[in-house]
């Protein structure tokens, strides 16, 4: 008899796991996900738990409206998404997505207000624009990325604080350019990025060549792996020559111009006004779609229209069982979010129980051969 | 292993078939109608919205749709969209922001009617499906102003400055302290007050550290608000404060400070609205509702005293909001304030909504031998935005 006591169970790394099983522990993440909203609708409205997963999947698809919105969110978040990977992957943890958003939703802004009143035609402001958007996002992310190079500041606090800056100036910008005082810019008929087909289209299109574009610059390029080395190791990096102040610079100007091109679409071709809220919290959001996908362009497609499919989803269901207070369905959403991150967990660990019964059968058997 | 797999692609297939299958029912072939909030039931102006709307919806047999958490972008368009898509023959949209995008649904889909509260945008787009809604809440807004100088009254300090919290220094909150600031006024003749705004209408924290700065720095006596959380309220019970608040009672949260609160009571409009839609009759393009036949049940409307209100109080509202009512009272009377010293003989405000805010229309009117500032005559969302003497805005923080 072994008087040891011995815990219930232990973890250990996995060291290899079939993509079967991984997919395998994410679906039972995402049914218990599933079944989580169930049973929460269940306590707090008394909802059929069909009931609920119908309005779910019909928040999201249940109209053609609200699939190409689903697209299109799906897009922006994705885009959001794309900025963050490089910085990510060079283990520059860039949270001032909102911020870098926002700055260039601002410029776009000013630029569609002030030429459009000057009577600038609209190809000239949109060419104006384009430029200075992205040039105005990728300043958002140089300035922290200045310091982190020279005098290694810590740059999530930093970029962090940038946020607070853009959401700042934008409420300066709102206090001056309307002059009513009441802090609302009405939408700008000038300088509206075309239709493509439809409103939506146009953000899609913008998003998938980025896709495109970033997945070739992570994956095949001299840039994108400079940068993978300097995450790996910024000894490394500077062993085999690689000038690291130059790549941390480099990579947080593209994350930060992806972002500010985010806030063109948003100013130019969705929102045609800008707020505080306009980045709707995309930059922390994204952080999610890139962790999720472990950095993977093309498996942030999934974890972005999740994402998408899950806040429009719930939003519906919140509306179909008369929820009025946000609290909730915030918590569902939390929880879900929880059992699919939670599960990353499992696929990365092996949680082994110490069964008895089960250690007692296995001597059986040996005993008898 | 391959058995777990097989239950998994079983159940979920199980379940998007029922679900599919019950996503078609619902809905009992009531007129449907929507409702677009800015924020949920958390936000005190929300939930006044809300709470109408489903008292309307009950009252006339219709089925509300709720959209909650509306962003002031291109999502408020999309909302309007997605409840016309649903059947809704009539969406209100209830947030400052949220106008353009509703005109553009409104221009989209003809057949709906649209209305939104507190926009300027109706009376000169020229769109017919779409229409403004506003109360000539400044009515409300002296009511209880008269309640807190009561108050300050029987608490017999000497200390006759107040306070007050605002969201956006425009007309719409201007035109609401400033109303308040002359309720007081007409009992506490040298009543003074310091305005503190948040830049934002919903901002908890930012309401509360205004409120606090208030009462800490510029040591206020009572304080009354313009912004849609709970921050100025609560901040007001910690310190034991008086305070008079906005859209709903606090009184639950607040017990011991609670005085009164005015807020515009939406269920007539919404009712209005519904009736007419009934009898496929036109809803006005800009409206404005009025004090009812009680201090509680009109557009205009008080809550139910608080403990903390001065005795009597109710005995005088009803006396001055009968005069009110008749006209013999007018809010904004230019003999009761004046402006850097001179009383107001002519004013021109920006009645037509352009993008420069233009003032376009001469609002100081004389009726009876009174002069006073038409508020909400031209146009149902306030214009009023005049820095009278004896309110002071603090820009910065003392401290």
């Amino acid at each position: 008899m072994n008087k040891n006591h011995e815990p219930l169970f232990h973890i250990v790394k996995r060291s290899d796991i079939t993509l079967k099983k991984a997919m395998l522990i994410r679906g039972i993440a995402l049914l218990s996900g599933l079944v989580s909203i169930c049973l929460l609708m269940l306590i707090f409205t008394g909802a059929n738990p069909f009931a609920v997963i119908g309005q779910l999947f019909s928040g999201a698809f249940g109209t053609q409206r609200r699939f190409w919105i689903l697209l299109r969110d799906s897009c922006l978040l994705l885009g959001v998404g794309l900025a963050l990977v490089p910085a990510f992957k060079m283990k520059f943890w860039n949270l001032g997505g909102n911020g870098q958003i926002l700055i260039g939703s601002l410029v776009s802004i000013i630029c569609m207000k002030y030429m459009g009143e000057a009577g600038v035609s609209d190809p000239i402001i949109i060419l104006v624009m384009i430029p200075s958007s992205i040039i105005a996002g990728a300043i958002w992310a140089l300035i922290p990325a200045i310091f982190k190079a020279f005098f290694n500041t810590n740059e999530s606090l930093f970029t962090l604080m940038m946020n607070y800056i853009a959401a700042g100036i934008v409420s300066f910008f709102l206090a001056v350019a309307v002059t009513s005082g009441s802090g609302t810019l009405p939408t700008l008929s000038t300088g509206n990025l075309p239709n493509l087909g439809n409103q939506y289209l146009l953000t899609i299109i913008v998003v998938i060549l980025l896709l495109v574009i970033m997945t070739i610059y992570l994956k095949y390029t001299k840039q994108g792996y400079e940068l993978t080395v300097v995450g790996e190791s910024q000894n490394t990096a500077r062993y085999v020559g690689i000038n690291v102040k130059i790549v941390i610079i480099r990579t947080m100007v593209i994350s930060g111009a992806i972002c500010g091109l985010i806030g063109l679409l948003l100013a130019g071709s969705i929102n045609h006004t800008v707020n505080t809220e306009s980045a709707k919290n995309m930059g922390f959001t994204a952080i999610m779609v890139a962790w999720l996908a472990k950095f993977n362009p093309l498996i942030m497609i999934a974890t972005s229209l999740f994402i998408t499919f899950l806040t429009r989803g719930m939003s519906q269901v919140q509306t179909a069982f008369g929820i009025t207070n946000n609290s909730i369905s915030d918590i569902i959403i939390g929880l879900v979010y929880f059992f699919i991150i939670g599960c990353e967990f499992f696929i990365q660990y092996q949680v082994i129980f110490i069964k008895k019964q089960k250690k007692k059968e296995l001597q059986e058997k040996e005993s008898e051969q | 292993m391959k058995k777990t797999i097989k239950a998994l692609a079983l159940s979920a297939a199980l379940i998007s078939i029922s679900a599919g299958a019950l996503v078609s029912c619902g809905g009992d072939g009531k007129q449907k109608v929507g409702l677009i909030c800015l924020h949920g039931e958390t936000s005190t102006y929300d939930k006044n919205f809300i709470d109408a709307f489903k008292a309307a919806c009950k009252a006339k047999g219709l089925q509300g749709i709720i959209k909650t958490d509306i962003p002031e972008g291109e999502e408020a368009y999309n909302t309007a969209k997605d409840l016309v898509d649903q059947g809704c023959k009539y969406v209100f949209a209830d947030s400052f922001g949220h106008e353009s995008h509703i005109l553009r649904a409104a221009q989209e889909s003809p057949e709906v009617q649209f209305s939104h509260a507190t926009g300027t945008m109706a009376h000169t787009a020229n769109v017919a499906n779409f229409h403004n809604a506003f109360a000539s809440i400044y009515e409300g807004r002296y009511l209880a102003g008269v309640a807190a100088g009561l108050k300050l009254k029987e608490m017999g300090t000497t200390n006759h400055n107040i306070g007050y919290v605002g969201a956006f220094p425009y007309a719409e909150v201007k035109s609401g302290y400033t109303s308040f600031y002359l309720g007081v006024k007409s009992i506490i003749s040298d009543v003074t007050m310091d305005v503190v705004f948040t830049g934002s209408w919903y901002d908890e924290a930012g309401e509360k550290s205004a409120a606090t700065n208030l009462i800490d720095n510029y040591k206020v006596a009572l304080v009354s608000q313009h912004a849609d959380s709970m921050g100025a309220p609560t901040a007001c019970e910690q310190k034991n404060i008086p305070n008079v608040s906005y859209n709903g009672s606090t009184e639950n949260a607040c017990p011991n400070t609670f005085v009164v609160s005015s807020k515009i009571n939406w269920q007539p409009y919404f009712e209005y609205c519904f009736d007419q839609i009934a009898e496929s009759k036109a809803i006005d393009t800009d409206w404005s509702g009025k004090l009812g036949s009680t201090l509680y049940d009109g557009s205009v409307a008080l809550t139910t005293l608080g403990k903390a209100a001065a005795a009597g109080t109710e005995a005088k509202l009803n006396e001055v909001a009968a005069k009110l009512k008749d006209g013999s009272l007018k809010v904004f009377d230019c003999s009761t304030f004046t402006v850097k010293g001179e009383h107001l003989t002519s004013y021109m405000a920006d009645v037509n909504t352009d993008s420069e805010f233009t003032p376009d229309t001469e609002v100081i009117k004389t009726e009876g031998g009174v002069t006073y500032f038409a508020e909400s005559e031209y146009r149902s969302a306030p214009y009023f935005d005049i820095d009278i003497d004896g309110i002071t805005v603090r820009t910065t923080q003392s401290n």
